[in-house]
């Protein structure tokens, strides 16, 4: 087994529906036509790789890298950690996650939103890291804020962080959402309704971690990440016409 | 009963929303000064071997929008076919690179190098191609597809020939619009909808 050895086939079923009318923006953005789908080839068993000398110090600390550390942002204070882990169950090393969000009023620092919460001037919202040798990562941030949306007419968004992650396959590719535990809004988003196996759904939902916590300082939140895996077998490599 | 399999599953895409650039191109949405600059600038730096090409297109939804708030990623070999992470790659192409649609025209830019013929398992060769994947707003899993070059020869490619409707073929090929400068427009649905891959 390589790190070229095919990816397993993506579980479509697990995913959410690409077409899902309650989100309206995905009527008119989700193809219509079936994927075509074939075994992975040499363009997805590879991908980009980047190393732990590209990040700076407080690049996964979210509270005070928009300021390098002059000041703290507003908010809860919290710490979020997991593994990257394929199908098979085995950590992903080395690997990027990066991950964004709103502050702690709900508001993201975009000139795209436009809502009357005010920006955090001591808050970007971005943060990046490395997973170890085990495939573990962590972040401190702040609990963003859950938020209005413009889709029905009072639809809103459960507090939540954005993480994406690479692999070390371009066909592993991978953005998702993180929730955290206990929040009633979950159940009435309908962007989260877009996974429709509710099993599959709670696997977004961090679970409050109070062993990983630290006292009059900071909560913690796990969220383990799965990506594809590859096929074990020494059995890829036929002649032709074998 | 049997045993487990113990495989696990996959965690479950969910969009990227509107504001992925804060979490992948700060830089470009504005929020300065946490990253020293953005990542996958550029899939190559100087001297890097090849020919030196610009790939040009919009991204559309299904009323023919061109969509704004697009980001886009791409992976491909470099000019000999070999994958950088490969034994022999090309150490100036890194092969990958970030890129959004322009938030008032919705065009988006790729500079790269042509990528060389790819060989695959079992004496498969693929013709040179960008592979392409999008996220956005509305778009709930991210979107694979690829950038072949319509002045390569792509009769023989085994991913091509696995699309049944012919004139679809079209929909994963770049024109040529002058001196290394090509076009290449993405259409999520309906009448001239890109083939969207799942390998």
């Amino acid at each position: 087994m390589t790190d070229t050895a095919a990816l397993m086939p993506r579980r479509r079923e697990v995913h959410p529906d690409p077409y899902y009318t309650d989100y309206k923006t995905s009527i008119t953005r989700s193809p219509s036509l079936p994927l075509l789908s074939m075994e992975s080839t040499p363009s997805e068993e590879t991908g980009p790789r980047f190393g732990h000398d590209r990040l700076g110090a407080l690049d996964n600390n979210l509270i005070s890298n928009y300021t390098q550390g002059k000041a703290l942002a507003v908010g809860e204070r919290i710490r979020v950690h997991g593994r990257v882990l394929d199908e098979l169950g085995r950590p992903v090393p080395h690997t990027l996650v990066e991950i964004w969000q709103a502050n702690a009023g709900g508001r993201y620092r975009h000139i795209k939103d436009t809502y009357f919460a005010p920006l955090d001037p001591n808050f970007g919202g971005c943060g990046r890291t490395i997973t170890d040798e085990n495939g573990y990562y962590e972040f401190m941030t702040i609990r963003p804020g859950a938020y209005p949306w413009p889709n029905r007419a009072n639809d809103w968004r459960p507090m939540h962080i954005h993480f994406s992650i690479f692999g070390h396959a371009f066909g592993q590719r991978l953005i998702s959402q993180m929730y955290f535990q206990g929040d009633p809004l979950i159940d009435l988003c309908p962007i989260a309704a877009t996974v429709r196996d509710r099993s599959q759904l709670d696997r977004l939902v961090a679970p409050l971690d109070m062993q990983n916590s630290r006292g009059m300082d900071y909560l913690a939140y796990k969220f383990d990440i799965v990506l594809r895996g590859r096929r074990q077998t020494m059995f890829e490599n036929k002649p032709e016409g074998m | 009963m049997t045993q487990p399999l113990d495989i696990l599953v996959e965690t479950p895409s969910q969009t990227a929303g509107p504001y992925v650039h804060i979490g992948c191109i700060p830089t470009f949405a504005g929020v300065e000064g946490v990253y020293p600059e953005d990542l996958g600038l550029s899939p190559i730096e100087d001297g890097a071997k090849g020919e030196v090409i610009t790939i040009v297109g919009s991204i559309y939804d299904g009323t023919g929008w061109a969509m704004r708030d697009a980001m886009l990623e791409s992976w491909q070999a470099d000019a000999a076919g070999v994958y950088p992470g490969q034994d022999g790659a090309d150490p100036k192409v890194s092969g990958f690179c970030r890129f959004a649609a322009d938030k008032d025209t919705g065009e988006y830019t790729l500079g790269t190098i042509k990528p060389g013929t790819v060989k695959g398992r079992n004496g498969l060769v693929f013709a040179p191609h960008v592979s392409i994947w999008i996220v956005a707003r509305g778009i709930n899993i991210g979107l694979n597809t690829r950038i072949y070059f319509d002045d390569e020869d792509n009769s023989a490619d085994p991913l091509l020939a696995r699309i049944e409707q012919r004139p679809r073929v079209d929909t994963l090929i770049a024109k040529k619009t002058g001196d290394g400068s090509y076009r290449f427009d993405i259409r999520l649905q309906g009448e001239g909808e890109t083939v969207f891959l799942d390998l």
